[in-house]
């Protein structure tokens, strides 16, 4: 029961009250650059919540019994290792580099059994990569996290970030569709009213900020 | 005297921020207070002028498939050595106030966006001093969000109280001020633009 409210707790945290793009700033190219249409904006989003839960997985067990100091390490034969593990020199570097190769496999192994849905996803695919959230959320869970998490914990934190990014990702698709037919003054027109409507949108995100 | 030229085309012709539109997480997020912005700023300046000049200095041995792969990790050397030094010796509270936003600069479309656009392409001179004027244009361009941002959201500058008996909107320093003062300051530049074009 107290691990079913916990994970509850962190799910509501990261999608809703505590929001990747609206809260917590992450992943804002993709928010202001594939948010043009209602599609494609859900197309993003579903490709980073699957990158984002698998990423979360991976970087949990590298961090853990890679980087983290302590006997689990499996480097742990080294004494360097064991007192110190290498957190601070590896923990960018490998974090991104397991992205990427995860990235690249996803998109080869998608293309050979689900071709449909590597139609659908594929070209968002590539620019996961370098979208701050998954990075983010891998960081979130092991280094940046307030109390440590474990295994299953991480992955819904990972899970529950990509639901997040995708309801703010269809929001902001939706009214940009409708801005569309505004008559707005010139300057204003494209990227510059959508951050103001971004502005918006987190002052009413802003009004969870009370729960969990 | 080329040099100077791409020094300074980063500063406002091509400002990453405000024209080129690129890098806008950490744009927003540490832009709540001047102090933390311009350390940003820093950091930004330093992996960008290192790892332009890396780049461009071994772009004639990396073969054009694998390239990317090969900019991200030379990159995220370059953010490990600024995360460690700046963990070593900038102040407590502005490592707080970063915090993931260090590591992300590994990420941040800036950096990788001048290894393809220009280090790829350019000598090691030109790429540095490009690497040095967009660093700066990110810099200007995040001291003066949080300029505003600190003015009206905390009423002070660089930590130092401006005026008493002000009540600060203290949305400002908020996620929702973030974003207004980014899309306002926007649309002020590609106003400013079209004026000088109209000109």
């Amino acid at each position: 029961m107290e691990e079913i409210r916990t994970l509850l707790t962190i799910a509501i945290g990261i999608s809703i009250v505590n929001n990747m793009v609206l809260a917590k700033f992450l992943g804002l190219c993709p928010f202001i650059g594939v948010t043009k249409k209602t599609s494609s904006a859900l197309g993003m989003g579903l490709a980073v919540i699957f990158v984002m839960t698998v990423a979360s997985v991976l970087t949990w067990l590298l961090y853990t019994y890679l980087l983290m100091p302590g006997p689990q390490n499996l480097l742990s034969f080294s004494a360097y290792v064991r007192e110190n593990g290498l957190v601070d020199v590896l923990r960018t570097a490998s974090y991104i580099l397991v992205i990427a190769v995860m990235v690249q496999l996803v998109e080869m192994v998608m293309k050979k059994n689900t071709p449909a849905l590597y139609r659908a996803l594929g070209i968002y695919l590539p620019l996961i990569t370098t979208n701050c959230t998954v990075l983010g959320v891998a960081l979130l869970n092991t280094t940046d996290a307030r109390v440590p998490l474990n295994l299953l914990e991480a992955t819904v934190q990972g899970f529950f970030g990509g639901v997040g990014f995708t309801i703010a990702m269809l929001l902001m698709a939706s009214i940009r569709e409708q801005l569309e037919m505004a008559d707005l003054p010139k300057p204003l027109q494209g990227t510059p009213i959508a951050f103001i409507c971004t502005s918006l949108m987190a002052l009413a995100f802003m009004g969870f900020s009370g729960m969990g | 005297m080329a040099n100077i030229r791409e020094f300074t085309k980063g500063i406002f012709k091509e400002n990453p921020t405000f024209v080129l539109m690129l890098g806008m997480c950490p744009t927003l997020a540490t832009t709540t207070e001047v102090r933390s912005a311009l350390a940003m700023g820093i950091a930004v300046i330093a992996v960008l002028a290192c790892s332009n000049v890396i780049i461009s200095a071994v772009r004639n041995f990396i073969p054009n498939e694998i390239r990317i792969p090969c900019y991200v990790v030379i990159i995220a050397a370059f953010v490990a050595m600024t995360e460690l030094t700046m963990k070593a010796y900038a102040p407590r509270e502005v490592n707080r106030a970063l915090g993931i936003f260090i590591p992300l600069i590994v990420v941040n479309c800036i950096i990788l966006g001048r290894a393809e656009a220009f280090a790829a392409k350019n000598g090691v001179l030109d790429s540095l001093f490009d690497g040095l004027g967009i660093g700066l244009g990110f810099t200007l361009a995040v001291a003066l969000l949080a300029t505003i941002r600190e003015i009206t959201g905390s009423g002070s500058w660089l930590g130092t109280k401006l005026a008493d008996g002000l009540t600060p909107a203290t949305i400002m320093v908020q996620a929702p001020g973030a974003f207004l003062v980014l899309g306002l300051l926007m649309g002020f530049f590609a106003w400013l633009r079209m004026r000088r074009k109209a000109a």
